[in-house]
C-alpha cells in the first residue's frame, strides 16, 4: 500500500486516497472550437507510462483536495507531491 | 498411554500441567508448552498423514514453519479448521485432530495404490492425460480431481470467530527474535526509538533456544530471556510472540498475524481470534534466520527422516527423543550438534559425513564424547514402509558419483542435515535483488529497494559473534538516525564453538539397478525423476519447471525443497545456480486465514449502513427494507398476509387516489454556495442556471466529459448565493468528488464551496392529489395554493415550531412536495404528516411504489441511467442547451451520437396485459430466428401499472422514436421467457404532464 504526502495533510495510506488518472491531461477551454481528435486526446487517449508519471489523487477520505502525485509507475516510488494549483516545475 | 519418548528434566515445557489431546481418535497426553507434534512424537506417533500424490506414509520433517508434511484437520471448540501445521499448533486440553489425504484411515489408505502406480503419474500427468475426450473434463475428471485433491476440508459453517484489524506505526520493526533480532531490538530501544519485535513462535529466542553457546557467561537462552524480559518494560518497545511478518508491501508497508487464541481450548471473550498488524516501518530489519535443508537420498520421505535442527529441538525445547537409535547424515557440523544433545541424553547415535576428513572444535567434542563417526559416507536409502527401520548406507567416491558396497544399518530416525537456507522470503519481497553467495550455497539478499536490512543467518551470517556485533551495530546506527540518541551498549562476550566448511554435496546417486524415489518437494511430492522429465521435455525457465512439476508450490512454499530443486536444475543444465536463478517470492509467506484477511467486514459489516432518521417507525409500522447502496430503505409496508406485489400495488394506488409519503432522506444533498455557485451549475448541468431565480427549483441532467449522464435530479435556489442540489441516491459521492475536481482542478477561479449535506437533512416526499391539502395543514401559516407555491417553487415554513423547507417537486407525476428538516427532527417530521394525513387516507410507500409510479411516468432513474446512455436515448435532449457549454457536451457531436436510428426510451405493453417482462430481458423482431438473435434493445424497468392495471415496462429500443406502434419480442432466456410486446411511448400516464402542474 503507497504512502502519500498530502500537502495538506502529511503522510497517509493510499486507502485514503482515489486516483484520478493523468495530471497532464488539460481540459479546452469552454466555449472554444475543438478538434474531434483534440477532443478525443483529452477524452480518451492516454499514454501508458513505464516511468515517471503526474497523476492525480483525491484525498477522499482527509482532506477532499485533489493533489498531483509525481510516482514512477514501475517502482511505485513517489518522488514528489503538490498541491492542485502548484505549477509543477 | 504413556510419553515413553519423553526424557527427564529437559526442556522448556510445563510438566506440571498435562493435557490430553486426541489424535485421529485416540487420546494421548502431553504438557503445556508442547506443540501437537512434539506432543504426538513423545507419544511415539510418526505416521501422521499420507502424501498429496502417491499417498505414502507420511511423518514429521521438521519443527516449525517449514513443515512439508505434518498438516492436519484441527477440530477445536466445535469448530474445525484445515491445513494446520502440527509442529506449530500448540497443545491445549481437549485438543483433537486427524489425518488428511488418507481414507478410510492413515493406516491403511486405498489411495495408496498411486503409489504403486506412480510410473504412470509422473510430472506433466495431468496436462498430458485428461486432455481428451473433452467431454470426460466435467463428468469424470473433474470431480474425481476434486476428490483426490487438497489437504483438509474447509468448514461450510459460519465462522464465529472474530478477527481484527490494527494500523501500526514505528521507526523499526524487527522480523524474528533471535540473537540479531534480540541484539538489534536491545540496541534500538535503548536509543528510544519505537521499535516493533515479531516472532512467530511462542518462545523468543530463535535458535538461541536449542544451541550450545555462551553470550557474556550466560547460557544463550538465559540471555535471551533476559534481553526480551528487559524490552517488555520499555515503552517504546511492542514485543508480540506467535506473530508472522507474512508479506512486504510497498512503501515499507508490512503485514503480520498474530495468532491470539489458537493456542487456547477456546477463545476468551472480546478477544478476536487473529489479528491482523498493518505496519509502516521507517525501517526494518529482517532477522528471519535460516532453515535446514534435507539431502536429497532414496526413499528420504519415510516417517522418521527429519531435518537433524528439527531433532534437537524436540530435544531441547521438548525433552523428546525422536528416536532411540539415530543416525544423523550430514555434509556439515550442523549434524554433529544435534548427535552430541543425543548422546548427552544418553542416546548412542551414527553419524554419517559426507566429507573426507572434517576437522572443527565441534566434531571434537563428537569424537571425545566417544561418538559413532564414518566419513566418505551417505546413506542411500531409507528403509521401512511406515516408519524407518534400516538404512542402507555407502561409502561415497570424492567427486561424489560412485557409491561403494550397501551395506545396511539399523535406526529408527535419519537426522539429516544439507546446510542451511537463509530466510530471505521478506527481503525479496520487498524488491532486494538477491544474490548467490558460494561459500553457504545458498542466496542472500544484495542491493535494497526500500528501507530494510537483513542480518544474521537470513543474511548467510552464521556466526553468532559476527551476528551479534552486526547487529547491535545496525540497531543502535538505525535508531540513531531517527532519534538522534546515541547510547553506547557494551558488545557481550560469545563463547561458540567454531565449526568448518560444508560440504557442497546435496544429492546421493541412485545406486545400480535401483529405483528409489529421491523427492525434493516433500508436500507435493515432486521426486528428482519429475524435474529430469520437465528438462527433457523442454522446460528451461525455473519458472515453468516450478509450474510443470508443482515444485515448491505446496502451502510450505518449498521452504525446505527450492534450493536443492535450483541444484538439480543447474546440474543437468550444466549452468551454475545464480544462473538458473529462484522463482519469485511472493506473499503470504506462510498460510494466513481468509479470516483475518477479511478482518471485521464480514456480512452486514462489509460495508456500513446508514439508517434515515425514521428508520424505527419504518421498522415498528412492518417495513421490508431493501439496500439501495449504503442506505437501508423500506421497500414496502406489510400489511396483514400481503406480499411485494400485493402491498406495492396499495401504496402506488394510494398515491394516485389519495395521498402517500415515501422517506427521500437517501437522496444525495450538496450545498453549492459563493457568488459564482450559478456559473458552476450552469457549467455542470446541460440546461441554463444563470437566470433561475431564488425560491425555485429546477431539473437539471449532469454529463460525464463522454457525454453519457452521469447523473440528474433537480437544485434549488434558497437564497441569492446558496443552491440546494440533490443527487441520484446511488450517485451522491461520485457528484461531489466531480464537482470538487471542476472547482480546484479545471476552474479554480470560480468562487464556489461544495459539501454534502446529506446527512444534516431528512427529507419526506408527499404526494398524490390530496397531498396539498394536507400541506395546508401541515403550514397553516403559509400559502401552499398552486399561486403561492407553484410546480418547481420553493419556500421555508413553519412545521409545528420547526423550520423546514417545502419543495414543489414530483418524482411520482403527481401533485407532490417533498418536505426537508433537521435530521433530528426527522422522525418528528413524519409523524406529524402521518397524524394529521390521517383524514386524507395517508399511507406510507416504499422503494418497490416509489419505482411503479416513476415508471409508469416515464421518468428515468438509475436503471435507465445506466452509464451508457446520453440524454436523447432517455428523452431528455429538449433538457440540452444549444447556446451555451458544459461539460460533455462536444462528445454528443460524435457520430454515434447523432445516429439517426439511436437508441431511445420506449414503453413495453404485453400483448396478454396479463405477463410480467423480466428486467432486463431483450427485445427482438424475430423471437424464432436462429442463434445469435441480435437484439433491438433491452427492458430496463418493469412494474404493474396501477393506472391501467396490467403490467408496463421501460426498454431502450434501437430507432426507438420510429417504433411506437410495432410488435416485438420481449425473449428472456435466463427466466425461459418470450413474450410478444407493443411498444408504446414512455408517458404511459398522464402524457401532458397535467397532474404536477395542477
Amino acid at each position: 500500500m503507497l504512502y502519500i504526502n498530502c500537502p495538506h495533510c502529511g503522510m497517509r495510506s493510499q486507502n485514503e486516497f482515489s486516483y484520478g488518472g493523468d495530471a497532464s491531461v488539460k481540459r479546452p477551454e469552454l466555449n472554444k472550437e475543438v478538434s474531434d481528435q483534440e477532443w478525443d486526446d483529452f477524452v480518451y487517449n492516454r499514454k501508458s507510462l513505464r516511468g515517471k508519471h503526474l497523476e492525480l489523487w483525491q484525498h477522499i477520505s482527509g482532506c477532499r483536495q485533489w493533489i498531483k502525485v509525481e510516482r514512477d509507475t514501475a517502482t511505485h516510488e513517489i518522488f514528489r507531491t503538490f498541491k492542485a494549483d502548484e505549477e509543477v516545475a | 498411554m504413556t510419553q515413553a519418548f519423553r526424557i527427564k528434566n529437559v526442556g522448556l515445557i510445563n510438566r506440571d500441567k498435562k493435557l490430553s489431546f486426541k489424535f485421529n481418535g485416540t487420546t494421548y497426553f502431553g504438557f503445556e508448552g508442547d506443540t501437537l507434534a512434539s506432543a504426538l512424537l513423545a507419544n511415539g506417533v510418526h505416521l501422521v498423514g499420507r502424501s498429496f500424490k502417491y499417498h505414502r506414509p507420511r511423518g514429521f520433517f521438521g519443527a516449525g514453519v517449514d513443515e512439508p508434511y505434518a498438516v492436519v484437520q484441527l477440530y477445536r471448540n466445535s469448530e474445525t479448521e484445515p491445513n494446520i501445521k502440527a509442529t506449530e499448533q500448540e497443545l491445549f486440553e481437549g485438543l483433537e485432530a486427524k489425518s488428511v489425504n488418507c481414507w478410510p484411515s492413515v493406516n491403511f489408505d486405498i489411495g495408496a495404490i498411486n503409489n504403486f502406480l506412480k510410473i504412470f503419474l509422473p510430472a506433466g500427468f495431468y496436462y498430458k492425460t485428461f486432455m481428451w475426450p473433452k467431454s470426460f473434463w466435467y463428468r469424470i475428471y473433474e470431480p474425481f480431481i476434486r476428490k483426490a485433491a487438497g489437504l483438509g476440508v474447509a468448514s461450510t459453517k459460519h465462522d464465529k470467530e472474530r478477527y481484527e484489524h490494527k494500523y501500526e506505526y514505528c521507526d523499526l520493526l524487527i522480523a524474528g527474535s533471535g540473537p540479531s533480532g534480540l541484539a538489534s531490538a536491545y540496541a534500538a530501544a535503548k536509543n528510544g526509538a519505537k521499535v516493533i519485535l515479531a516472532e512467530d513462535k511462542p518462545r523468543f529466542g530463535g535458535s538461541l533456544l536449542t544451541s550450545d553457546v555462551n553470550i557474556g557467561n550466560q547460557s544463550g537462552k538465559d540471555w535471551a530471556e533476559g534481553i526480551i524480559a528487559e524490552l517488555k518494560t520499555m515503552p517504546n518497545v511492542v514485543v508480540k510472540n506467535r506473530s508472522q511478518i507474512f508479506g512486504y508491501y510497498d512503501h515499507n508497508m508490512l503485514v503480520m498475524s498474530e495468532k491470539v487464541s489458537d493456542h487456547l481450548p477456546e477463545t476468551k471473550k472480546y478477544h478476536p481470534n487473529k489479528r491482523l498488524w498493518y505496519i509502516r516501518a521507517k525501517e526494518v530489519l529482517i532477522s528471519s534466520g535460516s532453515i535446514e535443508r534435507p539431502i536429497v537420498f532414496g526413499n528420504n520421505d519415510t516417517p522418521g527422516v527429519m531435518l537433524s535442527s528439527a531433532a534437537k529441538e524436540y530435544l531441547k525445547v521438548y525433552g523428546v527423543l525422536v528416536g532411540r537409535k539415530p543416525l544423523v547424515f550430514t555434509n556439515n557440523d550442523s549434524g554433529y550438534e544435534t548427535a552430541i544433545e543425543f548422546k548427552k541424553h544418553g542416546v548412542d547415535p551414527v553419524v554419517l559425513d559426507s566429507r573426507k576428513n572434517p576437522e572443527s572444535e565441534i566434531i571434537d567434542e563428537a569424537k571425545n564424547l566417544g561418538i559413532n563417526m564414518k566419513n566418505s559416507y551417505v546413506v542411500v536409502a531409507a528403509q521401512g514402509y511406515k516408519k524407518v527401520k534400516y538404512a542402507d548406507i555407502a561409502s561415497i567416491s570424492e567427486d561424489k558419483k560412485k557409491l561403494g558396497k550397501i551395506e545396511s544399518i539399523q535406526c529408527d530416525c535419519i537426522c539429516v542435515s544439507g546446510f542451511w537456507t537463509p530466510t530471505i522470503h521478506l527481503a525479496s519481497q520487498s524488491g532486494n535483488k538477491t544474490k548467490f553467495k558460494e561459500e553457504i550455497d545458498a542466496f542472500v539478499p544484495g542491493q535494497s529497494k526500500q528501507n530494510e536490512i537483513t542480518l544474521g543467518a537470513a543474511n548467510g551470517v552464521f556466526s553468532l559473534d559476527e551476528t551479534l556485533k552486526t547487529s547491535f551495530k545496525a540497531g543502535s546506527e538505525l535508531s540513531k538516525k531517527i532519534t538522534e540518541n546515541d547510547n553506547e551498549i557494551p558488545i557481550p562476550n560469545v563463547v561458540e564453538k567454531k565449526s568448518s566448511q560444508h560440504d557442497r554435496f546435496w544429492c546421493v546417486p541412485l545406486p545400480k539397478g535401483k529405483n528409489y524415489k529421491r523427492f525434493l518437494d516433500f508436500q507435493n511430492d515432486v521426486a528428482v525423476s519429475d524435474v529430469e522429465i520437465a528438462l527433457r521435455e523442454g522446460y528451461r525457465s525455473i519458472e515453468h519447471v516450478k509450474r510443470y512439476t508443482t515444485l515448491g508450490m505446496a502451502t510450505d512454499q518449498g521452504k525446505t525443497s527450492n534450493l536443492n530443486g535450483l541444484q538439480l536444475v543447474s546440474e543437468i543444465e550444466n549452468k551454475v545456480v545464480p544462473a538458473v536463478g529462484h522463482t519469485t517470492f511472493r506473499p503470504p509467506y506462510t498460510p494466513v486465514s481468509i479470516g483475518a484477511i477479511v478482518g471485521r467486514e464480514v456480512g452486514k459489516h462489509s460495508r456500513p449502513t446508514r439508517k434515515s432518521p425514521m428508520h424505527e417507525w419504518h421498522e415498528k409500522n412492518n417495513a421490508v427494507f431493501v439496500d439501495a447502496g449504503v442506505w437501508l430503505r423500506p421497500r414496502y409496508y406489510k400489511r396483514g398476509n400481503e406480499n411485494l406485489f400485493e402491498a406495492s400495488k396499495r401504496e402506488a394506488k394510494n398515491v394516485r387516489t389519495n395521498v402517500g409519503v415515501c422517506d427521500v432522506t437517501t437522496l444525495g444533498k450538496i450545498d453549492v454556495k459563493g457568488p459564482d455557485a450559478a456559473e458552476l451549475l450552469n457549467r455542470v448541468y446541460t440546461n441554463s442556471w444563470l437566470k433561475l431565480p431564488v425560491g425555485k427549483a429546477r431539473y437539471g441532467v449532469m454529463l460525464r466529459e463522454d457525454g453519457i449522464v452521469m447523473d440528474d435530479g433537480t437544485t434549488t435556489r434558497i437564497s441569492e448565493s446558496h443552491y440546494h442540489m440533490t443527487t441520484t441516491t446511488a450517485q451522491a459521492a461520485n457528484v461531489l468528488s466531480h464537482l470538487e475536481y471542476y472547482l480546484q482542478l479545471v476552474w479554480p477561479e470560480l468562487n464556489v464551496n461544495v459539501v454534502s449535506t446529506t446527512e444534516q437533512w431528512a427529507g419526506a416526499a408527499i404526494a398524490g392529489p390530496k397531498s396539498r391539502d394536507l400541506l395546508q395543514k401541515l403550514f397553516p401559516n403559509s400559502d401552499v395554493s398552486n399561486e403561492g407555491l407553484p410546480f418547481m417553487g420553493y419556500m421555508e415554513g413553519d412545521l409545528f415550531g420547526v423550520k423546514a423547507r417545502i419543495f414543489r417537486i414530483s418524482f411520482s407525476g403527481e401533485l407532490a412536495y417533498e418536505v426537508n428538516v433537521e435530521s433530528d427532527y426527522g422522525n418528528f417530521m413524519w409523524e406529524k404528516i402521518i397524524e394529521v394525513g390521517e383524514e386524507f387516507n395517508i399511507q406510507p410507500y416504499g422503494t418497490e411504489a416509489l419505482s411503479t409510479l416513476r415508471i409508469e411516468m416515464g421518468h428515468v432513474a438509475g436503471s435507465e441511467l445506466d452509464g451508457r446512455t446520453i440524454p436523447y436515448d432517455n428523452a431528455l435532449e429538449g433538457l440540452v442547451s444549444k447556446k451555451k457549454d458544459f461539460i460533455g457536451k462536444r462528445s454528443l457531436q460524435r457520430s454515434a451520437f447523432t445516429a439517426e436510428n439511436r437508441q431511445r426510451i420506449v414503453g413495453v405493453v404485453p400483448l396478454d396485459k396479463q405477463t410480467s417482462i423480466p428486467e432486463g430481458s431483450h427485445l427482438v423482431k424475430d423471437d424464432k430466428a436462429p442463434l445469435p438473435n441480435s437484439k433491438l434493445g433491452h427492458i430496463s424497468a418493469s412494474c404493474w401499472s396501477v393506472e391501467h392495471d396490467n403490467p408496463f415496462s421501460l426498454a431502450i429500443l434501437k430507432d426507438g422514436k420510429k417504433m411506437i406502434g410495432q410488435k416485438l419480442f420481449a425473449m428472456s432466456p435466463l427466466k425461459n421467457k418470450v413474450i410478444p410486446v407493443e411498444i408504446v411511448s414512455s408517458h404511459y400516464v398522464d402524457p401532458k404532464g397535467e397532474r404536477v402542474r395542477s
